[in-house]
């Protein structure tokens, strides 16, 4: 039988060793899966390459993670935020290398390494410094960027429902990464709000069917507040 | 120079908003763009996507009704009008690189004659680089605009022969929105749409110091 339920963080997350490349779900607080960076930080893993859209807002999920000096490198498009204290810190300090990425080449990246394939031409940031060395192309009278895809040994990521064989079903724009970041690591790991049984998803509504995922862990978990408007 | 009446933000945005046709899917990035949502009249079926993931965006929420798993691209609280969508990341930029977006309207720090946009990196050595979205979304959508002042506070004009700021896309930028005048730009540089009331177009000229065409 399969049976993809763990029972909690922590021993969800011992599948993260030393030096692993770690995609990380959420645009700002939505979708930031800060259960599973708790049980990571607790797991205490370092050397990590970290993929994620930002890096870290506030005090808690990834900012914690690179407060206690886990985090190698980031890659990501949006680090500086009015509250990302703790990598402007490492970032100033020369302890974090950053690769930046722009936001669409980031998910086309993504969505290339779970989809298996080799490289992608992008449009996007032709002709810009985060195109500086690298292989251009002129097809159908349009200039492309080649970009080669971005793979992680674990992902973790936060929807809403999950099954015993790995469905899921996200919650409004908590969304954003966790489909394609299921796809792109070689284990997914999802907190969900409520684990329900096989067949109450309904097929014609799952968003990342279970093969992407390999792990499903429920996490009774609060919203955090954004930022004042 | 500084003397030189000017459009409101408030007067900028309607203008801008008064351009975005019915049925047209629209990006409107981050800060001063947000404005122009205020202006498109609810019986004007304009439909905001927000790169995040989601499509079909409502105004803010009330005091105390957020939801922090319904944000924009700004990561404000928003709400989600009847017949709005979710999807993820990739769907979201496939709709801008795949040119299904028909208006974005992006700020900038500058902008070159034929349309060269720079607006996510001041190019300071110790600035903290931040790229997001723009530069899918200024190469993305079928127009980008750029609404924006056309002066710089100590009086330099942001509108240039050429960017000095790192370029966040080339030649991606049709039409300029300022508080001093509306300005189109091609590969033949720009050219004078209108003008904010009590402007010259040798104003304009001299404020600039661009080449501007006419008519």
């Amino acid at each position: 039988m399969i049976d993809k339920k763990v029972t909690n963080c922590a021993t969800a997350v011992r599948a993260v060793n030393d030096g692993a490349a770690v995609m990380i779900g959420g645009f700002g607080t939505a979708g930031s899966p800060d259960e599973l960076i708790d049980a990571l930080i607790e797991h205490g893993a370092r050397d990590l390459t970290i993929i994620s859209n930002n890096a870290g807002n506030g005090d808690a999920g990834i900012a914690a993670l690179i407060r206690e000096g886990r985090v190698r490198k980031i890659v990501c498009s949006f680090p500086r935020q009015p509250d990302s204290h703790h990598f402007d810190a490492a970032w100033r300090a020369g302890a974090i290398e950053l690769e930046l990425v722009p936001q669409g080449n980031l998910a086309a990246r993504i969505q290339a390494a779970g989809a298996g394939l080799g490289a992608i031409f992008t449009p996007t940031g032709f002709g810009t410094l985060l195109a500086e060395g690298k292989e251009t192309r002129r097809i159908d009278g349009r200039d492309y960027v080649l970009e080669y895809p971005i793979h992680a040994d674990v992902a973790l990521i936060k929807a809403y429902r999950g099954d015993r064989w790995g469905n899921l079903v996200y919650r409004k724009t908590a969304r954003n990464f966790g489909p394609i970041m299921a796809m792109a690591a070689k284990h997914a790991i999802a907190q969900v709000s409520e684990v329900v049984e096989l067949g109450a998803l309904d097929p014609e509504c799952v968003v990342t069917p279970g093969i992407f995922v390999q792990a499903v862990v429920p996490v009774t978990s609060t919203q955090r507040q954004g930022l004042a408007a | 120079m500084n003397d030189l009446p000017r459009l409101t933000r408030q007067q900028l945005a309607a203008r801008v908003a008064q351009d975005i046709p019915e049925g047209a899917y629209v990006n409107l990035g981050i800060g001063l763009p947000t404005l122009i949502a205020n202006y498109l009249p609810p019986e004007k079926d304009v439909i905001l996507q927000s790169e995040n993931g989601l499509i079909g965006m409502g105004p803010a929420p009330a005091p105390g009704e957020e939801d922090w798993e319904l944000i924009n691209a700004g990561k404000q609280a928003v709400t989600l009008r009847t017949g709005g969508a979710f999807f993820h990341h990739a769907d979201s930029f496939a709709m801008m690189r795949g040119g299904h977006i028909d208006i974005c309207v992006l700020g900038a720090f500058q902008v070159s004659v034929t349309g060269d946009l720079a607006n996510w990196h001041t190019g300071e050595p110790d600035a903290i680089p931040a790229v997001g979205g723009a530069m899918d979304l200024a190469i993305g959508a079928k127009r980008t605009f750029v609404m924006m002042d056309l002066l710089t506070r100590s009086g330099e004009s942001k509108l240039v022969e050429h960017c000095t700021y790192p370029l966040t896309g080339i030649g991606c930028v049709s039409r300029l929105y300022s508080d001093l005048a509306v300005i189109d730009l091609s590969p033949a540089g720009a050219r004078v749409v209108e003008l904010a009331p009590g402007v010259t177009i040798d104003d304009l000229r001299r404020v600039t110091g661009v080449t501007l065409g006419e008519g």
